[in-house]
């Protein structure tokens, strides 16, 4: 039936004119030091490295490199800020440091907003509407958990750890900074956050809204580097707790060295989300659902729903419908206000997705791409499919990171939920169905940390979110992301 | 009847509601006193330990979906067939080396846990889950699961109070298990195998091997079907081979205390918690 719906044109007059977000009010220093103790210092060897935009590849600004000399200083900081300050500071007077900073992020939201985009590549209607957004009423959220913490664990009083040590990705750099920071610091713990070197503007224009809000020296540090830096963070001895956002093959190597340790962990680790198309499922929703699924934030989303499974039934109208909707996508300039898909965060990233590209093909796998024009400068790559895989395809089992889907075909709900099944990660998944029972039956027996029903992709810190298996332990969000930071006593 | 010969029993593995011999066919010998009897007790090998992985994997879902209320049934049951059972756990621990006194209280400490325990079958969900007020119109919830097959490596000094304390809180909530079982004292360990069996535990659900924990503990770290470890004791070389091993398939590892078991604090929803997986689902609200 689906066969005799015509199919828009697009070829004529539709299409955008040009919405450009202004840059000209953003304010960005030429060098930035590391935020040790309340204070921008460089880096003890001087050493520092280049952030650039990814769509243009131009220079944004130079970040200090922080040694291993300056993770010692940061992690003393904190220690000594936790120690003599915060630990004093009364649980109430320390919820409104926290509700200060949300509300210092409401207020610079447009200018955290466009930074974001500069800097990761991302579509600016994304870091404006949900980026954010939801890192404010993260800290808004969390800052009132400071002085009920006797409330939140049943015949248990809690007590904070101490340092944690913050490790985050470059995906949604100031929304995992705020993951990170708010519960932490609402919970009594200081804290050393180490962004990715790919995108530390964000989390050093939040070190500013901190130092703004008057909260104490070295109850938040925040350092930049890479790998390495990350590295002696989690192997300094003073730090009590580790939480780590990133790919499960560093996780496991954090897992490992803080073995023996006695450190408390969190990990949040990757992801190769299911998502399940049933025969009675709202197809245009579902296609909806699909593309925000895995082209949200470029395929950079350790949730993406990058397998989709479809009911037999519906595969070739779905299909049809699906790579309809792919060709209106505008891939293109992360600042104008129309585009759907940004910049691939680096060239690494790009090579990466460009490698597995290879593998779907070589493999056997029938590949898709909607017509577009891609800008010259910066790093782009388009939607894509795969069809013609299966199970054991390297595309279908491994995380690519990007804005590619892998697509399978089921019978029944019984073999959709094995396929679902079959990937040692579990973070997220989806079920798009209209039957009240098979969404409870399915839900249920997904094995993962976060079920998205007739939905993908949504956050919310009231929300925990985290992984089965591979994808990582504890939760970030609600009260369970409140228990990663302190202690039952 | 005084020249009646006794009919000694045989000391067997505990894998998939069976009682194998282990497969390598070795054995050490085990004895409570100098010139008392000597029991063979099966070396578990490592391809024991596999086996009884498999057992566990298979008996992990069906034993998750059992509704909460015939889990906790379940493990009344076991309460009410140890304390059938008293006088037999009572002359293997005196036979292991216990005073009368503290054999007595080791059975009522083991027996009670298991009710304890029983009970929070239906409660600790509700002390767990929520509904999350998102700032947008969906409903959005979050319960506790299972997080599947958890391997564990029970007290060497505790054989039967450790042993419950170490299987309740994992097979209440939904998990299978591999248990280790005390090597120095391994008699009821394998009675409390037969307890179990005797009780409408699933086949699968309780696996318990005698052994050498040098020689398995590894195996019971890396093996990577296993998604969580407890392990009791506090020898800091053990504990960085299980913590490490366990990174290869990001295990959770549970490092637990082997003393003060007869506490308060060696039982609760908390220790239930440490093998429960929070799952958060999302369903719009509107049409």
């Amino acid at each position: 039936m689906g066969n005799t719906e015509t199919k828009i044109e697009f070829d004529s007059d539709w299409t955008y004119d040009p919405a450009p977000q202004a840059t000209d009010f953003i304010k960005l220093q030429e060098r930035y030091g590391l935020y040790i103790n309340g204070k921008f210092k460089p880096s003890d060897n001087g050493r520092c490295f280049d952030t650039i935009n990814p769509a243009t590849e131009e220079k944004l600004a130079e970040v200090s490199e922080a040694s291993e000399k300056d993770v010692d200083r940061a992690v003393r900081a904190a220690k000594e800020a936790y120690e003599n300050v915060w630990s004093k500071v009364s649980p109430k007077e320390r919820g409104k440091y926290v509700y200060r900073i949300a509300r210092l992020i409401q207020e610079c939201a447009r200018e955290f907003a466009v930074i974001e985009t500069m800097d990761g590549g991302k579509p600016i209607r994304e870091s404006r509407d949900i980026d954010i957004p939801l890192a404010a009423a993260h800290f808004f959220y969390y800052a009132g958990w400071a002085d009920k913490l006797d409330y939140a664990f049943p015949g248990r009083k809690t007590k904070p750890l101490g340092v944690a040590g913050q490790i985050i990705p470059w995906n949604f750099p100031l929304l995992m900074a705020a993951w990170k920071i708010a519960p932490a610091i609402a919970a009594g713990n200081t804290v050393v956050l180490k962004p990715a070197e790919t995108t530390p503007l964000t989390a050093l224009k939040l070190a500013e809204v901190i130092q703004e809000a008057d909260l104490p020296p070295g109850v938040v540090n925040i350092i930049t580097g890479a790998g390495e830096t990350g590295a002696h963070l989690v192997n300094h001895p003073e730090v009590n707790k580790i939480a780590f956002t990133g790919s499960t093959e560093v996780g496991k190597i954090i897992q490992k060295s803080l073995a023996g340790t006695g450190k408390n962990y969190t990990l949040e680790l990757g992801g190769k989300a299911a998502n399940i198309i049933f025969e009675d499922a709202a197809i245009d929703q579902a296609v909806e659902g699909i593309i925000n699924g895995i082209f949200f934030n470029q395929g950079h989303v350790c949730c993406a729903g990058s397998r989709l499974f479809v009911q037999e039934s519906i595969a070739d109208e779905l299909l049809r419908k699906l790579q309809d909707r792919m060709a209106t996508l505008i891939v293109g300039d992360p600042l104008d206000k129309n585009s759907d898909i940004g910049a691939i965060n680096s060239k690494a990233q790009l090579e990466k997705i460009k490698h597995y590209e290879k593998i779907g093909v070589k493999e056997g796998g029938s590949i898709y791409q909607p017509e577009c024009t891609l800008p010259e400068k910066g790093f782009w790559y388009p939607p894509t499919l795969f069809t013609d895989v299966s199970q054991s395809h390297r595309v279908v089992q491994e995380e690519i990171f990007g804005p590619v889907l892998a697509i399978q075909t089921f019978r029944t709900v019984d073999e959709a939920i094995q396929k679902a099944n079959n990937t040692p990660y579990g973070l997220s998944g989806g079920v798009w169905t209209e039957k009240g029972s098979k969404f409870f039956k399915v839900t249920k027996a997904i094995r993962a940390g976060v079920i998205w029903a007739n939905t993908f992709n949504k956050f919310d810190p009231t929300s925990p979110f985290g992984g089965y298996k591979e994808s990582g332990m504890g939760r970030e969000g609600g009260i369970s992301g409140l228990s990663a930071y302190v202690e039952l006593v | 009847m005084s020249n009646r010969l006794d009919v000694r029993k045989t000391y067997k593995l505990y894998i998939d509601g069976k009682f194998p011999r282990t497969e390598s066919g070795r054995y050490y010998k085990w004895s409570g006193d100098k010139d008392g009897e000597v029991v063979n007790i099966c070396l578990g090998s490592r391809k024991d330990f596999r086996d009884a992985v498999v057992a566990a994997r298979k008996a992990f879902d069906p034993w998750q979906n059992r509704t909460a209320y015939n889990r906790g049934q379940i493990l009344y049951r076991i309460g009410e067939m140890l304390e059938g059972r008293r006088d037999q756990f009572l002359a293997e621990l005196t036979l292991q080396g216990a005073a009368k006194r503290e054999a007595t209280r080791e059975v009522n400490g083991a027996i009670d846990r298991l009710i304890y325990y029983a009970g929070w079958a239906d409660k600790y969900q509700q002390l767990f889950s929520s509904v999350n007020p998102v700032a947008q119109p969906y409903f959005n919830y979050s319960i506790t699961e299972a997080t599947g097959v958890v391997s564990i490596v029970a007290p060497e000094e505790s054989s039967l109070l450790g042993l419950v304390t170490a299987i309740a809180p994992v097979i209440i909530g939904g998990n299978s298990c591999v248990v280790l079982a005390s090597h120095s004292k391994p008699l009821c360990s394998i009675s409390f195998a037969e307890v179990l069996q005797t009780s409408d535990v699933p086949s699968g659900v309780v696996n318990i091997l005698t052994g050498q924990r040098a020689e398995l503990l590894e195996q019971f770290a890396s093996h990577m079907d296993v998604n969580a470890i407890s392990y009791f004791g506090d020898d800091a070389g053990e504990i960085k081979i299980v913590e490490e091993n366990a990174s290869l398939n990001v295990k959770r590892a549970s490092i637990l205390p082997e003393k003060d078991l007869q506490k308060n604090g060696a039982q609760g929803p908390y220790h239930i918690l440490k093998t429960q997986e929070i799952k958060t689902t999302w369903h719009p609200m509107g049409i």
